[in-house]
């Protein structure tokens, strides 16, 4: 059904009996066209571009758990496409352009809002790098604003500017980026690929592949064999598990990122700040809410859980950068496990089995990038060549020596 | 997270840094195949869900590299003992 002002009138005058559910909890069938494994925000929306963009319907998204029980769920929201490689500007700038338009695209509100995202330099050495990634944007075509002290306390006079160690110099500002509703952007999709074909499968976890002659056939599963021509692997940080069942090894370390939301408190932070001297991210919810984060633990975990020392360590970064939020009682918080590759760039390629492809290494970045990742695995999936915004993201990339490091952090996965 | 430390004993995780995966010696540069050896060296991980063998340094303590066995999915310690007493 489609969501609209008139429909909202016609249900609240009828006692909003006529609402009907938003997908479709479908039974697998035996044979699919391709099967995307992973019903999180990547994978779902690979099916609904899959079946929008390419008119291949006959699609499977497998799902162990229940939609968005991964880190569409588990993360901080945030949208920008603030990179310094060009390699990445283009895609993160090809997710911006779709999340500017995903709403009306997929006709269900995900809350997108372009509130602002302010990156805080702390030393004149940092400056001049945000001054080299704020131009590296503009030659792109992204938008980018340096601005001063001045013009941050202007904005945000709450920040603790004359802290001894780490004072507050400036910010690179991008205004287009922002925050959207991580949950709501799981189920627009699930409702964008459901209402044209696509069988959203539950509790279905793939336990093997089947692989004949170096081609994929199909998949095992806890629900029985189920027969594709294609398979398209969205697992984040399980990437590692069921590529292993294909035979693979992959240039990727499993981490967990912790995040924290606080009780609600009346408006206070208008847009998404981050903090240049140590690791510490944050925004307000529309529900009040504080929604922060900080650096890895550190190990490799599967747990979804993490350790005090982070806790503690992302507290400190929140009270330097504002004081104000030191009374502040946290809520909830809760681990996400990270697909952390070598490089801190991801991957979107084909595979060395034929028929399988692959999305992952999306490091803590991966939110905001499931509209263009989407859209750029279902090209691939649809026309087995990789979509110019992800070119560079090779599987082979490693092996060549042409890695995309933001950060020039070399090979150690939990440094990126 | 505590690490038994064969050392110092138990110890706070906020005093070891990690180096991941505890993997093979570094391969020989002069092998023939030792491009590919390198990238498998450098890059691939088996990441396993479940006890992984991890290089961890005692960096504020004893200073010394400990091959610990750690469980992914439960942050278990299984064992830890110093790597210069296992094969190079």
């Amino acid at each position: 059904m489609h969501y609209s002002f008139f429909s909202l009138l016609q249900n609240a005058l009828t006692g909003h009996r006529g609402w009907t559910p938003t997908w479709r909890d479908a039974e697998p069938k035996g044979a699919y066209d391709v099967i995307i494994i992973g019903a999180g925000g990547h994978g779902l929306a690979t099916a609904y571009y899959l079946a929008k963009e390419h008119g291949i319907r006959n699609v499977a998204v497998l799902e162990k758990g229940w939609l968005g029980s991964g880190n569409i769920g588990r993360n901080t929201t945030i949208i920008r496409s603030n990179y310094l490689l060009p390699g990445n500007i283009v895609f993160y700038e090809w997710s911006m352009k779709l999340w500017e338009r995903l709403e009306q695209d997929f006709n269900y509100n995900a809350m997108v809002s372009q509130r602002g995202v302010l990156n805080l330099y702390h030393s004149d050495g940092q400056r001049d790098v945000y001054a080299r990634r704020g131009n590296a944007m503009r030659l792109h075509g992204v938008d980018a604003d340096l601005l001063d002290r001045d013009q941050v306390r202007a904005m945000l006079p709450f920040l603790n500017f004359d802290d001894a160690r780490f004072p507050i110099h400036g910010g690179l500002l991008q205004k287009r980026g922002g925050t959207a509703r991580h949950d709501a952007v799981a189920w627009g999709y699930a409702r964008g690929a459901s209402d044209r074909g696509v069988d959203i499968v539950q509790n279905c976890e793939v336990t093997g592949f089947v692989i004949e002659n170096g081609r994929i056939t199909g998949v095992e599963t806890t629900r029985g064999k189920i027969l594709a021509k294609k398979v398209g692997l969205s697992v984040a940080g399980n990437s590692s598990r069921v590529a292993a069942l294909a035979g693979m090894r992959l240039p990727i370390e499993s981490h967990v990122i912790q995040a924290f939301v606080s009780e609600g408190v009346k408006p206070l932070i208008p847009n998404v700040i981050t903090f240049g001297a140590g690791h510490f991210y944050i925004s307000q919810s529309d529900k009040g809410g504080l929604v922060f984060g900080g650096d890895l633990d550190g190990y490799k975990s599967y747990a979804q859980r993490g350790n005090l020392p982070t806790v503690r360590d992302v507290c400190e970064g929140g009270v330097a950068l504002m004081p104000m939020i030191g009374r502040v009682r946290i809520l909830r918080n809760w681990g996400g496990i990270m697909d952390m590759s070598a490089d801190g760039s991801p991957i979107i390629d084909k595979t060395p089995v034929e028929g399988l492809y692959l999305n992952a290494g999306w490091n803590y970045g991966g939110f905001k990038a499931v509209p263009a990742a989407g859209w750029c695995f279902a090209h691939l999936n649809a026309r087995d060549e990789p979509h110019s915004a992800a070119a560079a993201f090779r599987l082979d990339r490693f092996a060549r020596g042409a890695v995309l490091d933001e950060k020039g952090q070399g090979p150690q996965p939990n440094l990126h | 997270m505590r690490i038994p430390c064969p050392f110092c004993g138990p110890r706070d995780v906020s005093e070891f840094v990690t180096l991941g995966e505890a993997t093979g010696p570094r391969p020989d540069p002069a092998a023939p195949d030792a491009a590919e050896k390198f990238f498998a060296y450098a890059y691939l991980r088996s990441n396993p869900a479940g006890p992984s063998e991890e290089h961890w340094y005692h960096a504020l303590g004893c200073r010394s590299w400990l091959k610990v066995v750690r469980d992914t999915r439960t942050h278990e310690i299984e064992s830890a003992a110093l790597a210069r007493e296992g094969a190079r």
